[in-house]
């Protein structure tokens, strides 16, 4: 008799199970992967870590460009000192530094109140101000202050706020946004599409002129209405963008599943009898899950550029929360003069929507049913 | 199929009918009106322009009003431009939008699907990441931000174009509002086509052509096209609506009389009728466009059938 | 031969340079923000038609380079004793653009026509102080019952319900034009487009394309047209104030009204003089729901005010273009004293530590903080504005949220009193008088966002209109009511506004004055 070893019972690999290995092989769509869950980690938890908060006003710092140095620069100290002295409403007379302090003589033709030292403390660029010296006539008064070092590393706004904190803060919104309308819409237009396109004749009809109707409808007023009637939600916004865009999606889909239920594969199951239903999730949808990928990469960005066209129009995020759009749209205004503005949060949203684009073009090659 | 179009009109009138009904009361519903501005208007005053535009009569009588003056053609007077009936700003307006948008949609099919193509056949390889770089970084810039970028470029550093302005039609300043539209579109032509065309060419009647000898291109143009065009055709309907129909910023930044500002200032400005004569001028551009697409749809792909 | 075949070809090409040089047409690209609602002088409400307008009609009075008072189709006119009866001479000659003579008549039919309810003129407001202007205006009287009247062809009288020594002022807004009355009644609505348009100032229409440009060309009928240089004249509409700065560097535009004032130090570095900013008459401030706690005690609002650092919003956000207000009439109108608060001298931090005790008075601290809600409309400035007094506000426990809505729902939301803390506005003055500030926060005014309602400002305002004929005394009157309104802050005034134009060196004749008015038939092209 032949001897028969035990050997383990063989398991199938399900389809799903293909896909998800020939994902992970996708060099680029794993790069992708990692990078978005990193963007997506530095959003949510970097602005704890940042010195500055993205709402607080540096007023010595409007429009600063970028700098890896500290701030403020020497010429700058100068220009600090002047503005605090003006709000003194008192003369400059000179100022050095010593010892890592700044001292600056001030005189007037009335008696110097000591409590002008709070315009130093006040400003961003000094701090822990006090009297040094007082003339006799209190005409005259030295005082001295530390220099605030602070570090801008992608420069300021047109406000006076960091940038750094902004954009991450930024990215936060954008992303959830994003990501969260995108499968929204995705679910949604898939589900109605398929079944449009599936069911075909009169279904497919009227399914679709509701489309028709949804689509023409002032989306502006649409949006005017859920402020009123929902106040200014987070989630609100959402429903605003997704209700726009699973529009598109289900037409596309639609298409699709018109030329799948012809298809042999279809006709088997529905010869052998198993309900329409059974034949929308298993059989139609994950067969016209390719263009569906590629489109929802496309869709995102198109979710960020609406949910900042949104903002722009006071419709969306309030002041002083931002997003990705929202800033660049403001960079945007000032190319040539402050390109700073732009090209960081630009640099973060291209590089993101890189990622996501990697990422989608490997799950459409993941779930290729002919690469088998 | 004739018979399925003719259908398919005559579906077209309900729907209208549907939209503008619900569009008509939806705007009505949103807070402010027309004449609230800055300075506030006397009662009196007010009193009088809600009497001279209607609008202090019982909304289902506005409606009717208004139904029946459509079912004539009459859009009526624009509330904030009202030097100019809504009729008369969109025959203005309407030819400047479609010109830009229909040269950036053929723009858009043509180089896209070009490089979609040479993509998908160079699948993996150099040419290949070329186009999904330059695809993607196109469909990621946002216009407002490529038109002041073309407009520093091209009008301020290089003075070759003007900035901004329509000069009647002239040339040099279409190029700009052209590209700007076009250079989404393009990405997102050439992402769709190159991700169907990966999928037809590996399908078995394409395996079979090259199995018998034909040339790639032969094969392309002849047998996979077809099949791939489904997911384009699907996206251009759509596009071609809201491209024909322009695009608010790219009007505003290069200042052209487009009526694609008018998609969102008059509903900012609650300006009722020229909201409604762009809500009736996209719905028969979608209804139209959904109609042409669903056509082709059968052409293009002969396992489509309309039942 | 050929010596003089030269002279003679040279003399010939001389004179048809000299020729074309006389004939070259100079041409004015005027950047103008938006364009215009409509170009009928009785339907009009912004400052944009105001330009546009100013160009193609002539009022009885006009305005020159400098905003003053000038002649315009009336060369003279009288004051009755009691002053309440101008008598206006009209220039003798004066012709509409189609020929048709400019009579006394024409100016009875657009005054009435510009009360008539039929008409809803947004500024029919302005000829209230006729005599029954109002009146027929709400529908109780008749157009013909107006207190206008042509004594003949050149002479026309008007009677006011009391002396009102800014009518002149008054009559240089555009609602006063005339219209002409065939070409209303021959062509109705269509009167006003291109072709159809019949002025009487110094230019006519040639061209609307909406969105795109309004082409003017000069008007040979005009009694000055000798005087005027600018042949043709296109306003621009511009909007996006970014593309704006572009197309001025390109030369497309010779000036612009407008420019984005976050860039304002970069602007000016990079243009110069071209940049012309200064007084403009129109105050910024915030509304406050007066009728409402806790914002119905003053002194809760004498605090906010004295916290606001105002220095600091006019320098930083809004670099230098606006000027911090302490009163709510701008300074610039001849012959009267606004009423600047006491605080404004005060050093800023002397203000924080009144603030605070104030607001420690009142009961708040860090356990119980003031809440307040920040109203404003779209716009970077107010936005930024907004959250410079959110920041300045915080260090005294002051809870700051905002929100923003678009232009129309704002206004709307404040006309119908909704429910808010503080809200943003403005008030740009119509006329050079105070009284076009001050009326704003009368009880019964549209525009008392504020609700503010105070029996001794009510008093003082109609102590002072009473005062009509002696301007010295209601001068004093007026001033007395805005130290009511700003000891009490009924509103909070922020900033005053400034004109900022851009302007080409090429323009002469573009001078700088308080009510930023630029008639093109002053103006001159090199």
């Amino acid at each position: 008799m032949t001897d028969i070893t035990a050997t383990a019972p063989v398991v199938g690999r399900s389809l799903w199970a293909d896909a998800l290995a020939r994902l992970k092989a996708n060099k680029a769509a794993m790069v992708g992967l990692i990078y978005l869950a990193l963007m997506a980690l530095v959003c949510i938890f970097g602005p704890n870590f940042l010195p500055h908060p993205y709402t607080t006003i540096y007023p010595d710092y409007v429009r600063t460009p970028p700098s890896l140095s500290a701030y403020p620069k020497p010429e700058m100290i100068e220009t600090a000192l002047q503005d605090a002295v003006r709000r003194m409403r008192a003369d400059l007379e000179e100022w050095h530094e010593q010892d890592s302090r700044v001292f600056v003589t001030i005189s007037s033709a009335k008696v110097i109140d000591e409590r002008v030292t709070r315009y130093l403390d006040r400003s961003d660029t000094f701090n822990d101000a006090r009297i040094e010296s007082k003339s006799a006539d209190g005409l005259k008064l030295t005082m001295s202050a530390t220099v605030e070092k602070e570090y801008f590393l992608f420069g300021t706004d047109n406000t006076g706020r960091d940038l750094l904190a902004r954009t991450l803060i930024g990215g936060r919104i954008s992303l959830a946004i994003g990501l969260l309308a995108g499968c929204v819409a995705v679910a949604i237009g898939v589900l109605y599409g398929a079944t449009a396109g599936f069911m075909g004749g009169k279904t497919d009809e009227i399914m679709m002129r509701i489309v028709d109707v949804l689509y023409s409808l002032p989306f502006i007023f649409f949006v005017i209405m859920l402020v009123v009637f929902f106040g200014r939600n987070f989630v609100l916004m959402f429903l605003a963008v997704g209700a726009v865009l699973w529009l598109d999606m289900a037409r596309i889909v639609r298409g699709q599943a018109l030329s799948i239920r012809r298809q042999e594969y279809v006709q088997a199951a529905e010869a052998l009898g198993v309900g329409a239903g059974g034949i929308l999730l298993r059989h139609v949808v994950p067969n016209l899950l390719g263009p569906v990928v590629i489109y929802m990469t496309l869709l995102v960005p198109q979710v960020i550029i609406l949910e900042s066209f949104l903002s722009f129009l006071g419709l969306g995020v309030q002041e002083p929360m931002t997003s990705w759009g929202v800033l660049i749209s403001q960079g945007a205004k000032n190319i040539g003069s402050a390109n700073w503005l732009l090209l960081f949060p630009a640099f973060f949203l291209v590089s993101t929507l890189f990622a996501l684009n990697f990422i989608g073009d490997g799950l459409r090659d993941a779930l290729d049913p002919k690469d088998r | 199929m004739l018979r399925y179009v003719f259908r398919r009109l005559l579906t077209a009138i309900p729907t209208l009918f549907v939209i503008v009904t619900i569009s008509f009361f939806l705007i009505r519903v949103a807070p402010g009106g027309p004449f609230n501005q800055e300075r506030g208007l006397n009662p009196v005053i007010k009193a009088n322009l809600d009497r001279i535009f209607g609008l202090d009569q019982p909304l289902w009588m506005q409606y009717l009003r208004y139904l029946g003056n459509l079912l004539r053609g009459d859009f009526g007077p624009s509330y904030n431009l009202p030097d100019f009936t809504v009729t008369e700003l969109f025959k203005v307006g309407l030819p400047v939008s479609i010109q830009i948008g229909a040269s950036a949609l053929i723009i858009a099919l043509l180089v896209g699907g070009t490089l979609g193509i040479i993509a998908a056949l160079k699948q993996n390889k150099g040419a290949d990441y070329a186009v999904i770089a330059t695809a993607t970084a196109g469909s990621t810039i946002p216009t407002f931000v490529i038109a002041p970028v073309y407009q520093l470029i091209f009008a301020t550093t290089l003075a070759l174009v003007p900035v901004a302005g329509w000069a009647g039609g002239a040339f040099a300043n279409k190029i700009g509002p052209i590209l700007t539209l076009a250079l989404p579109q393009i990405a997102i032509v050439a992402r769709l086509m190159r991700g169907s065309m990966i999928e037809a060419l590996r399908s078995h009647h394409i395996r079979t052509a090259r199995a018998l000898g034909l040339s790639d291109w032969s094969i392309i143009i002849k047998h996979a096209l077809r099949g791939a065009l489904l997911p384009i055709v699907s996206y251009a309907g759509p596009a071609a609506a809201a491209l024909l129909t322009g695009s608010i910023i790219v009007e505003t930044i290069f200042a052209i009389p487009g009526v694609g500002r008018y998609f969102v200032e008059a509903a900012l400005n609650r300006d009722y009728t020229l909201v409604m004569g762009t809500v009736v001028v996209i719905a028969i551009f979608t209804i139209v466009f959904n109609l042409i697409v669903d056509i082709l749809y059968a052409v293009v792909d002969p396992r489509v059938r309309y039942d | 031969m050929k010596r003089s075949l030269r002279s003679l070809l040279l003399a010939t090409a001389l004179v048809t340079i000299g020729y074309s040089a006389a004939f070259a047409e100079m041409i004015y690209n005027r950047g103008n923000s938006a364009d215009p609602e409509t170009l009928d002088p009785h339907k009009t409400s912004t400052v944009y038609e105001a330009h546009i307008l100013r160009d193609l009609f002539s009022g009885l009075v006009m305005q020159d380079a400098k905003a003053e008072i000038i002649p315009g189709a009336a060369e003279s006119w009288k004051l009755s004793d009691d002053g309440k009866v101008y008598t206006f001479n009209l220039r003798k000659g004066a012709t509409w653009s189609n020929g048709d003579p400019v009579t006394a008549d024409d100016f009875v039919y657009s005054f009435r026509r510009l009360e008539d309810p039929a008409t809803a003129a947004e500024y029919a407001s302005m000829l209230y102080v006729v005599k029954n202007a109002k009146e027929i205006n709400e529908g109780k009287a008749k157009p013909e019952e107006l207190g206008v009247k042509a004594v003949d062809a050149n002479t026309f009288e008007v009677t006011l319900n009391a002396p009102t020594p800014y009518f002149l002022e008054m009559l240089t807004h555009q609602a006063n034009y005339p219209v002409h009355k065939a070409s209303i009644e021959k062509l109705g609505a269509d009167w006003i487009k291109p072709g159809n348009l019949v002025s009487n100032g110094a230019y006519t229409l040639a061209e609307f394309v909406p969105n795109d440009h309004i082409k003017l060309v000069k008007n040979p009928k005009f009694y000055e047209a000798d005087k005027v240089k600018v042949d043709v004249v296109n306003y621009f509409p511009t909007e996006d104030r970014s593309t704006a700065i572009k197309r001025f560097e390109a030369g497309e535009l010779d000036t612009n009204d407008d420019m984005p004032l976050e860039q304002l130090a970069d602007l000016k570095a990079k243009f110069g003089d071209q940049v012309r900013i200064g007084p403009y008459l129109g105050t910024y401030y915030y509304a406050v729901k007066t009728d409402k706690e806790p914002w119905s005690n003053p002194k809760l609002r004498r605090a906010i005010s004295e916290a606001i650092d105002r220095d600091f919003i006019a320098e930083k956000v809004w670099g230098n273009s606006m000027i911090p207000g302490y009163s709510m009439v701008p300074p610039g109108i001849a012959g009267y004293e606004p009423a600047i608060a006491d605080y404004a001298e005060k050093s800023q931090i002397d203000r924080e530590d009144e603030a605070k005790k104030i607001l420690t008075e009142l009961g708040y601290g860090p356990d119980k903080p003031l809440k307040m809600e920040i109203r404003y409309n779209t716009s970077e400035n107010h936005k930024n504005t907004a959250v410079a007094i959110q920041e300045q506000l915080k260090p005294l426990g002051i809870e700051v949220t905002m929100v923003n809505t678009d232009t129309k729902t704002h206004y709307g939301y404040l006309e119908q009193k909704g429910d808010y803390d503080v809200a943003r506005a403005a008030w740009i003055a119509d006329y050079k008088d105070p009284e076009t500030f001050l009326g704003i926060t009368r009880k019964a005014s549209g525009n008392n966002y504020s609700s503010y309602n105070s029996p001794k400002y009510e008093e003082l305002m109609d102590k002072a209109a009473a005062a009509g004929g002696d301007p010295a005394e209601r001068s004093k009157l007026l001033s007395e009511a805005e130290r009511v309104l700003v000891d009490d802050l009924g509103n909070i005034p922020l900033l005053y506004y400034s004109y900022h134009n851009l302007v080409s060196p090429k323009i002469k004749g573009f001078e700088d004055n308080v009510m930023d008015v630029h008639p093109t038939r002053f103006i001159s092209k090199e």
